[in-house]
């Protein structure tokens, strides 16, 4: 049941350079600069997203993700959410607005599989990029790299995937679209969402807690797809796997790596979920077909290169 | 150009270097999968070296793969390694193969 979760916010990614990142995320998948602040972060987005920003890169001696935030509808939902965290028994931690600027205040806590979520309700609105809201053009001439349009989803890998889905379904109002099943019964992955896309966070079983495997931004075609591969080679960027076809999700992929070691995504196309839809079950044992629906065999780097 | 020697259990073997590669490209262009290949960018820790002989320049790797106190003593991530004589490497396997 839907209790004000709106959508993936934004992503803070730690990366080794902040400067080389930013020739990664700004000129090849072609977000947008939009601020930076005192602590030396750069805020980007997708062209197309209304809110400031998605995606903030933090310089850190280690490469990952810092957190995740998600949009929930106002300031009530936020209220409501917090206590609703706090009574599961999370602890929470309240973050004042402004620490990322132009975000309002965001609480924040940790799933079971060691990352840190956070919910917010105001971020300031600057509309879609390069287009204006009134008789809007099809799309804003100077994009570069890629276009990325958006910041869509993390995947994301622990342990405890079953309580990071309970916590997620029971208290945030998350609808379970697809999951892997291992031969006890097991999840072995859930993709869950706060919306009608296939997912909008994921979460895959690991031993290791809090370990980041992609950030993915929305491309609109496979033609558009194809064309971030040959940016890939062109640039000698760090390329894993494709362009493919995902049997979960059933999206059309590229995965790559970012000049810190943290992966990737562009993707376009995919399923979609309404809250009566049942989830979509994948068996463990047929997990290479369903990652890489073409090759059909998992290739190891998907299972152990993480950030 | 720079030789490298890498010793494994298995095998010992040895590529040459090109160019402005780090020692993971020119591994994985000599075709040898002598050092496991990961993101290529020091975040994953996949292709976690040895150096036991040799110098070399390093850029910045991750601190969750290779500590301060690894770095002196030799430890690196190929792919953030470009080196300045000939090398001699061993693999550290982070991951048993199945």
């Amino acid at each position: 049941m839907k209790k004000g979760v709106m959508r993936p916010g934004h992503v803070q990614i730690k990366v080794l350079d902040v400067e080389e990142a930013l020739l990664h995320y700004r000129d090849l998948l072609g977000l947008v600069e939009v601020n930076r602040d005192d602590q030396g972060r750069v805020y980007l987005k997708g062209w197309t997203e209304v809110d400031k920003f998605s995606v903030v890169l933090r310089e850190a001696d280690q490469p990952g993700m810092d957190f995740m935030g998600f949009k929930v509808l106002d300031n009530v939902v936020l209220a409501n959410l917090q206590q609703s965290l706090i009574d599961y028994g999370c602890a929470v931690e309240e973050i004042p607005a402004d620490e990322l600027d132009g975000c309002g205040r965001r609480i924040r806590f940790v799933a079971p599989t060691g990352h840190n979520f956070e919910l917010y309700a105001e971020k300031e609105q600057t509309g879609k990029w390069g287009i204006s809201n009134v008789n809007p053009e099809a799309w804003p001439r100077d994009l570069k790299g890629m276009k990325a349009t958006r910041f869509d989803h993390c995947l994301l890998y622990g342990p405890n995937v079953q309580a990071t889905h309970d916590l997620f379904v029971e208290v945030l109002g998350f609808d379970l679209a697809e999951q892997v099943i291992d031969p006890e019964g097991n999840k072995a992955a859930a993709f869950l969402t706060a919306s009608m896309k296939a997912h909008d966070v994921a979460f895959i079983e690991c031993p290791d807690g809090n370990k980041f495997h992609h950030a993915s931004f929305l491309l609109e075609t496979w033609e558009d797809v194809l064309r971030a591969a040959d940016l890939i080679s062109m640039t000698d960027t760090s390329i894993d796997i494709g362009p493919t076809r995902h049997g979960l999700t059933h999206g059309k992929t590229i995965y790559f790596f970012d000049p810190s070691g943290n992966r990737n995504e562009v993707f376009c196309g995919g399923d979609y979920h309404y809250p009566d839809h049942e989830p979509v079950t994948w068996k463990a044992e047929d997990l290479g077909k369903a990652i890489f629906y073409h090759d059909r065999v998992l290739n190891e780097r998907f299972l152990t290169v993480l950030t | 150009m720079p030789k490298i020697t890498v010793n494994s259990s298995l095998q010992e073997y040895s590529f040459e270097l090109n160019g402005e590669d780090s020692v993971l490209v020119a591994s994985e262009k000599s075709m040898s999968n002598a050092i496991p290949i990961g993101c290529r960018g020091g975040g994953c820790g996949l292709c976690k070296i040895k150096v036991s002989s040799g110098k070399y320049l390093s850029n910045r790797m991750s601190k969750a793969h290779i500590t301060e106190r690894e770095a002196l003593q030799g430890y690196a991530l190929a792919c953030r390694i470009y080196p300045l004589s000939d090398l001699k490497i061993e693999i550290i396997e982070k991951f048993n193969k199945q």
